[in-house]
């Protein structure tokens, strides 16, 4: 391989860089950065419970990266809600997440705490596992309650 | 000029008679319930399945707490603020000074003991469609839960909405439970019908789920059945779980029945809003009724979300 065909080859793979980037991209905007966020959390539930109903063999491995997926997600959470995000990109946000922001926070603060006792719980067994997904996960509804609102 | 006046007088005179008379509480025929013994056993899988505990417990109460029925937080709707009775078996505050028949004509009727129409936040056009054994094991059931002492607050509507008597209008266009909401196919299984009377009756699902007519004032419009509508309370949807395919129709009867077990959605996106509470009352029924139910909504005609 010559010098030239190195520089096509690059330029090829510069354009078809500039071309696909925008689709793997991370999402902008702090609408679809949440929205990321809790569809990583749905994943990671649904990979958790197919090990609890015996859908999957169980693997320590995996649990702890579904708990540790999780306490990021926490981490990064409460702060997706800048003013201004209220409304647009088909955000779910409930009104409350702005009228309650001390209750918002605890939720938050709350799902953060315990993904992380889950994740340094270490389960090592499946009957270790299964309780500390179920407390975690009691978190989504407790929160969709109060501060999510279907799509007007 | 003073014919004219006398006229008018008249009219207006024959007009208050003919809203009195056509505003008159119906109740229900006494002989159905005579001699009916109920069992608080029984009634428990009632209670949670009208969801009696969501709007009569105080808001957020967990545990023992939601059998205490005080009078919870108040629905605020487009008409006002709807304030949930007290109606633990206390003798003054509640319903303890209430016979079987004083229970089934609220529940069926929407009349209370005095005479006074119900307002329909109160599902009893759903409930109306329970059978008398059903409201005798209902009724014997919260009579064993625990006496709240504190009265309820009263309601707070806007004009006209504050005047009871207007219900009594209210109720002749709307209420009525002389036929099912749909009908099923001949073919449909027995647990589908199982889940008819759960989803019609105590389950009251169309309250919220289907949109109403006359921008919200009217009954449950039964051709969009269960199509999903505006939220009563606040923002937002109530989504449409019809088998079409902006509702659930790619979700299967043992996904349906999960959900309304754990909460999760096949996706394992989680239940929210009012239905959080509805899902904690569906999770104390048998398996075999949250399956019942979901037969039900695989059969019930698709249609497209109501706008």
């Amino acid at each position: 391989m010559n010098l030239g065909k190195l520089a096509g080859f690059g330029l090829v793979a510069a354009v078809a860089a500039a071309v696909v980037a925008p689709v793997v991209a991370q999402p902008s905007g702090p609408i679809a950065q949440r929205q990321a966020l809790m569809k990583q959390n749905g994943k990671d539930t649904k990979a958790g419970f197919a090990m609890v109903k015996g859908d999957a063999p169980y693997d320590a491995a995996k649990a702890l990266m579904i708990f540790s997926g999780m306490h990021d997600v926490a981490s990064k959470y409460g702060a997706l809600f800048p003013k201004g995000s209220e409304t647009g990109g088909d955000t779910e946000a409930a009104p409350a997440i702005w009228t309650k922001p001390a209750e918002f926070k605890a939720a938050v603060a709350k799902f953060e705490a315990d993904t992380k006792k889950a994740m340094d719980a270490k389960p090592a067994t499946l009957d270790a596992f299964k309780p500390l997904l179920i407390s975690v996960t009691a978190n989504c509804k407790s929160c969709h309650e109060a501060f999510r609102v279907d799509k007007p | 000029m003073r014919r004219l006046l006398a006229g008018l007088m008249l009219l207006a005179g024959v007009g208050a008679a003919l809203f009195w008379l056509l505003t008159i509480p119906a109740r229900v025929d006494e002989a159905r319930f005579a001699g009916l013994v109920g069992s608080p056993a029984r009634g428990a899988r009632l209670f949670w399945a009208g969801g009696c505990a969501s709007c009569h417990a105080a808001a957020g109460a967990k545990g023992y707490a939601r059998l205490e029925l005080g009078g919870g937080a108040a629905l605020k709707t487009q008409f006002g603020s709807f304030q949930p009775p007290n109606i633990s078996p206390d003798l003054h505050a509640g319903i303890g000074g209430w016979r079987l028949i004083d229970f089934a004509n609220a529940m069926q009727k929407g009349v209370d003991p005095e005479g006074n129409h119900l307002y329909p936040a109160f599902p009893y056009t759903s409930y109306a469609r329970m059978t008398p054994a059903d409201i005798a094991d209902l009724y014997a059931y919260l009579r064993t839960l625990p006496s709240v002492a504190a009265a309820s607050p009263d309601h707070d509507l806007a004009l006209p909405f504050n005047i009871r008597r207007g219900i009594g209008v209210w109720k002749l266009a709307f209420a009525g439970a002389d036929r099912p909401e749909i009908d099923l196919p001949a073919a449909a299984s027995p647990a589908a019908r199982a889940g008819q009377y759960l989803v019609e009756g105590p389950g009251h699902c169309g309250q919220c789920h289907t949109p109403r007519g006359l921008g919200g004032i009217g009954g449950p419009d039964r051709s969009r059945w269960l199509g999903g509508a505006a939220a009563l309370e606040g923002k937002g949807r109530v989504p449409n779980i019809t088998p079409a395919k902006q509702g659930i129709g790619v979700w299967s009867e043992g996904e349906i029945a999960e959900y309304l077990e754990t909460g999760f959605t096949p996706d394992y996106d989680s239940v929210g809003g009012a239905m959080v509470e509805v899902q904690k009352n569906m999770a104390m029924l048998t398996k075999a009724d949250r399956a019942a139910i979901a037969a039900y909504l695989k059969v019930v005609p698709p249609v497209a979300t109501a706008k």
